[in-house]
């Protein structure tokens, strides 16, 4: 291949993206992920709300993770006002997470990247002569779906969630009906695992990979925790923005981000099972040593495989959670309108998801600061792009152009979230 | 007979509209039987050329270049919906139409230039001719499956003209207004969504736009009685739905009550 890659529309992606190989004498001169989505400000027009509208307002940043972004958004309000939420209200937003994690990845695993390693243009293809696959991928999906709804009302942007827990236990009887559901998608998830083991992913690693996770020394880090990198340790939500830095490109809408000495990261499901595996459940252990899995996931297109080990663990933790629902007692702490500074970090499906807000005394928001897991890992993804790129510029032009969106794709970017806000000063490259 | 074909756009959004279309999981492969998707890049790779029977159009105006894309699209388009609240009244992010973007974001930015933003967010209808517009935030996906059917069927699509209080009651929910005094738009916004705010314990804030038959100059006072925090009820109007003619109009007139 002699030509440049040209992806002007980049597909089965969230939001709107382009991709540009630019060779020069043969060999490659310069790579732009350019993100073109148009910027929405949200963190302008959060400014004068009230805290109790902000897991509302932030939930449309993203129609695929809104349970994230309200779940990042209410904790770190709840540090805001001095607030504790009950185990109760802590079990039901992990459900919900739960539920979010199930759509989400079962969608990404076969809707948006499974094409790419069967050979298809899209799932609707793959159904043209899978039909039983694809009934059963969407039935997966579906029960995540069906849990978000029982529990919020609606699978995107659910409506129980507010500060201090939530307006309304949802009833018992909603929960219990789907256990015999989350049983069928748990042994689903581990047939998808053994599925995902077999797919041939292209032959590719990144050996200095710094992964970056939320941690919880007690359960599997996504609702809360503090932040794990694998190079160098712990930290609290609220030292977040003295490590991890953003900074603006010109071709991007979206800002880049990297640690404090200057090094990409990367964040979402190989940097979570590679740093909280000791966390995960039997059922999720016990498929990655049956199928053999070394860690570190070192392959970056194997982000559909840690998908489907987690999709093993969220449904082990879903149906242990949903047995034991038995709401006593106020479904949301009283919360008293003051001011304060908060920082709240959880695991979107997409990866890491940091959230700050300064309240007034009347508890409306003066300062809001949002860090979505795609703008982390929009250098990452460049700098994946830069290793592989000279791998496959002498493959045909159509391969090469497909080894590479397949390798942006394998990140689930949502280049919706990563638009979302935009406010630092634009540097010349 | 070749299949009618249906082309999924998007313009400024959060994704969760289209996001319902592939939430259609016991219907999606029925549909894609009965239509020819030619165009729907974040389900797939494969991009027939127009025109099309049909254009979903998920998103608002917010940008120079989406003001001249639509343009386009509307031309490829046999029938055109704008599908959901973004592309209804402009979204969350019309709320930049009321001055803020001057304010609060354009002023930190160095080079606004760069940046490629209209001042405004504004609904699709404001730029080109609407067949059909869905409300919600997001669409409710079973309106999205009857519109699609009603066309095929080339019959009006059955959708709600009337306010969230029927399906309150239809549901049997205790009015959270009446009940607890929880500040609630559900009178005078549209049906569509279920009842599910009151249904949660919470008021309906306004995602599926104004109801036709919206009397705001009688629920305003009543919402005003009720407030808990300051300004609850301008925020309520001007909120996901706030560049919708009649919750703007009410917003600025409550506004001008609040100043004089």
């Amino acid at each position: 291949m002699n030509t440049n890659i040209e992806i002007p529309a980049l597909a089965r992606v969230e939001g709107e993206g382009a991709l540009y190989i630019r060779l020069k004498d043969g060999k490659v001169a310069e790579i732009e992920l350019n993100i073109y989505e148009p910027p929405r400000f949200f963190e302008g027009f959060l400014r004068g709300r009230h805290f109790q509208e902000v897991p509302d307002i932030t939930a449309r940043i993203c129609g695929i993770c809104p349970v994230a972004y309200q779940m990042s958004s209410v904790q770190a309000l709840e540090m805001a006002l001095g607030v504790t939420v009950t185990p109760e209200v802590y079990a039901l937003r992990r459900l919900l997470y739960d539920a979010e994690y199930v759509e989400s990845h079962a969608l990404h695993i076969y809707l948006l990247q499974a094409p790419d390693l069967l050979g298809y243009e899209s799932v609707l293809s793959l159904a043209e002569v899978a039909p039983e696959v694809v009934k059963n991928a969407l039935h997966q999906k579906k029960i995540g779906n069906d849990l978000l709804k029982a529990i919020g009302g609606r699978s995107v942007h659910p409506v129980s969630s507010c500060v201090g827990g939530f307006y309304r236990w949802p009833r018992k009887m909603q929960i219990q009906a789907l256990i015999p559901d989350l049983e069928w998608g748990l042994e689903a998830a581990i047939e998808t695992v053994r599925w995902a083991a077999t797919l041939p992913y292209p032959d590719f690693e990144i050996l200095d990979y710094i992964y970056v996770a939320v941690h919880h020394a007690g359960e599997y880090g996504i609702l809360s925790g503090n932040i794990l990198s694998s190079k160098s340790g712990q930290i609290e939500p609220v030292d977040f923005e003295k490590h991890y830095i953003e900074s603006h490109v010109r071709h991007s809408n979206a800002l880049h981000s990297h640690t404090a000495s200057g090094q990409v990261y990367v964040t979402g499901p190989m940097s979570r099972v590679n740093l909280n595996y000791e966390q995960m459940g039997p059922a999720a252990r016990k498929i990655m040593s049956e199928i053999g899995l070394k860690l570190p996931i070192r392959n970056p297109y194997k982000q559909l495989l840690a998908r489907a080990i987690e999709l093993v663990e969220v449904h082990e933790e879903a149906l242990r959670i949903a047995r034991a629902y038995d709401p006593q007692g106020p479904s949301h702490a009283n919360v008293i309108a003051k001011a304060g500074e908060g920082f709240g970090v959880s695991e979107a499906p997409r990866g890491l998801l940091y959230h700050h807000y300064v309240l007034d005394d009347q508890g409306m928001v003066r300062h809001a600061r949002i860090s979505p897991p795609t703008a982390q890992n929009l250098a990452r993804i460049e700098a994946d792009l830069w290793k592989l790129a000279p791998k496959v510029i002498d493959l045909p032009q159509e391969k090469a152009t497909l080894e590479c969106e397949h390798l942006v794709r394998s990140y689930d970017p949502c280049i919706s979230c990563a638009t979302h806000f935009l406010k630092l000063k634009i540097e010349d490259l | 007979m070749s299949k009618p074909t249906i082309a999924v756009y998007k313009f400024s959004s959060c994704d969760g509209c289209q996001l319902s279309i592939l939430n259609l999981e016991d219907e999606l492969l029925a549909l894609a039987g009965a239509v020819e998707i030619a165009y729907f890049l974040e389900a797939r790779s494969r991009m027939l050329p127009g025109p099309y029977d049909v254009a979903l159009v998920e998103g608002s105006v917010s940008t120079p270049h989406e003001a001249e894309r639509i343009k386009e699209i509307r031309r490829q388009a046999g029938f055109l919906v704008a599908l959901g609240t973004c592309s209804t009244a402009g979204g969350i992010q019309a709320l930049r139409n009321f001055g803020r973007l001057d304010d609060l974001a354009w002023a930190v930015y160095d080079h606004p230039e760069y940046l490629h933003a209209l001042e405004t967010s504004t609904p699709i209808s404001e730029h080109v001719k609407v067949d059909l517009e869905l409300w919600g935030c997001p669409v409710n996906k079973y309106q999205v499956a009857e519109v699609v059917a009603s066309l095929l069927q080339k019959r009006r699509p059955n959708l709600p003209n009337y306010s969230v209080c029927l399906e309150c009651k239809r549901n049997g929910n205790v009015c959270v207004m009446v009940a607890d005094g929880t500040p609630c738009l559900g009178p005078a916004t549209r049906a569509g969504c279920g009842a599910i705010c009151p249904a949660n314990g919470r008021g309906c804030y306004g995602c599926f736009g104004p109801a036709p038959s919206a009397e705001l100059p009688a629920l305003v006072p009543l919402l005003r009685s009720l407030e808990r925090h300051p300004n609850e009820t301008f925020h309520l109007l001007r909120y996901f739905t706030g560049y919708a003619p009649a919750f703007r109009q009410a917003a600025d007139k409550l506004q001008k009550e609040v100043n004089a």
